[in-house]
């Protein structure tokens, strides 16, 4: 957008809404909401300590084991489904009430089941990932030109060959998209597994704060979320978008 | 006088259900020649040439190669797709080197193999170049070159330059009769066009629909040492060619 002939770099609007919120914020309306000032000094604050930094290592460990987890369960899942007529007819139905089911209800049945620990959070990140990366990789393996996979097959391609030499590469513009759409999910994933079960992470933190009515300390730990969780869908739009370079030639 | 059959097949049936795609079919292809498989489309001729790669099973019949009976694709054939069916994510040598690396053949042994077909095929200077950077008569090129570097005995062609340029595609027909003379192959060739049928074959099977059968075994015999010049223009040309017609005009809705 330009503003009097000048040229304001992207997303300037957040500005302004900074300034409502400093405003109303120094009005002292409410005590749930202090001026963005006072949260942004909090959020340097907060940085330094070491339950934020534990809190921190512990939601990376578990977002990067429930999303190692969907991936490397997901993605050769999908890429069977699409091969096997069996296997897809077996596993649509499951995969597809997955992908709409509301899994925040199941995070309770997981906490029974594995524990009020790591364990659940990386299981309900992992969940929240792994069904739009298996629906992907099915998807781009019914793509796949017959005579490709009947290439492969006349030049005595083995089933491992073809899997890693053909399938997973001609199938790799879908699945990069399913893995995208899937990380954004297990953000969400290992956030809210973590404030329901709310012993280790952020979600610890924000039992704290909010216990005892520290709302700087708590918008500034929902910034921190909300940045990296944007950062990481920016960063994987671009991944995406140098891959589509390719996918759109084939 | 004709040499002993590379590839026979006896009484080759195929099914789809209740619909009949080929019916008891026989047909000997002479070792080192080129045959052709001509007729109008939904004669199963590129049926046929797929049971012979292995690609599809007979319902009932037998194919044998080099007197081996084919149970499935085997290194003694190699295909050339319509399509050209080439892996868009690799550069042309390693797309040529694809059957021989599925050959388990270390890569430097292949690419150099691989870069000799590629230079035969006139495509040097395009090793690391990506399919959609090349025309479509490149793409076949690299198609031949992949199916030729793997030294299998009988090439199967379906339709391979249907989906190139009219002047591609009679500069390929020039260069199959060298390749033929040269590579001492069997070929077996699909096609629809009358007149590249008899430009390039030793032996035209001429195959008629519903249910596909072998209604005449035509071999060229007089023009072929003429010079590839000359044969567009030989009265023997252009009977068979009139023949062909006359005989097909009838099954062409």
């Amino acid at each position: 957008m330009t503003v009097f002939g000048y040229r304001l770099p992207g997303m300037s609007s957040l500005i302004v809404w900074g300034l409502l919120w400093e405003i109303v914020g120094q009005m002292g309306l409410t005590f749930f909401i202090p001026p963005l000032s006072e949260v942004i000094a909090t959020l340097f604050a907060v940085i330094g300590t070491a339950a934020f930094q534990k809190a921190l290592a512990e939601t990376a460990y578990a977002f990067s084991a429930g999303v190692f987890f969907a991936i490397t369960i997901g993605i050769p899942v999908g890429i069977l489904m699409g091969k096997n007529r069996l296997l897809d007819e077996l596993l649509l139905p499951w995969v597809n009430v997955f992908l709409s089911a509301p899994l925040t209800a199941l995070v309770p049945v997981l906490m029974v089941l594995f524990g009020f620990g790591m364990k659940s959070i990386v299981i309900t990140t992992t969940l929240f990932g792994i069904w739009i990366i298996i629906l992907n990789a099915r998807a781009g393996v019914k793509q796949i030109n017959r005579s490709l996979v009947e290439m492969a097959h006349s030049f005595g391609a083995s089933p491992w060959n073809a899997f890693t030499k053909i399938y997973l590469w001609a199938a790799l513009p879908e699945i990069l998209g399913g893995v995208r759409i899937g990380i954004i999910r297990a953000v969400k994933g290992v956030i809210i597994g973590q404030l329901l079960i709310s012993i280790v992470g952020f979600g610890a933190l924000f039992e704290l704060y909010s216990a005892n009515f520290l709302m700087a300390h708590f918008w500034a730990v929902l910034i921190v979320l909300f940045a990296l969780a944007f950062t990481i869908a920016e960063f994987l739009a671009y991944l995406e978008r140098r891959v589509a370079y390719y996918a759109a030639k084939r | 006088m004709v040499p002993e059959s590379a590839v026979s097949t006896r009484n080759i049936s195929k099914n789809y259900g209740d619909v009949e795609a080929l019916r008891n079919l026989s047909l000997e292809f002479p070792r080192g020649q080129l045959t052709s498989l001509l007729g109008p489309s939904g004669c199963g001729k590129t049926t046929l040439l797929k049971i012979i790669a292995g690609l599809l099973q007979p319902s009932s019949g037998e194919v044998e190669v080099n007197g081996h009976t084919v149970t499935g694709p085997g290194p003694d054939r190699a295909f050339v797709f319509q399509d050209f069916a080439l892996l868009p994510w690799a550069s042309v040598i390693r797309n040529v080197a694809f059957g021989l690396e599925m050959r388990g053949v270390a890569k430097s042994e292949r690419e150099a193999i691989a870069e000799r077909y590629i230079r035969e095929v006139g495509l040097a200077g395009f090793e690391h170049a990506y399919p959609h950077e090349l025309s479509g008569g490149m793409r076949q090129r690299v198609g031949l070159a992949r199916a030729l570097s793997v030294d299998a005995q009988v090439l199967l062609m379906d339709e391979p330059f249907s989906a190139v340029d009219e002047q591609t595609r009679r500069k390929f027909q020039e260069d199959l009769l060298g390749l033929v003379q040269n590579e001492k192959k069997t070929f077996i060739f699909v096609t629809h066009s009358i007149e590249e049928a008899v430009y390039v074959s030793d032996q035209i099977a001429i195959l008629l629909p519903r249910p596909s059968r072998v209604s005449e075994i035509i071999r060229p015999s007089g023009f072929r040492d003429k010079g590839a010049d000359n044969i567009r223009r030989d009265p023997e040309y252009l009977d068979i060619v009139d023949q062909i017609w006359a005989s097909l005009r009838s099954y062409v809705e």
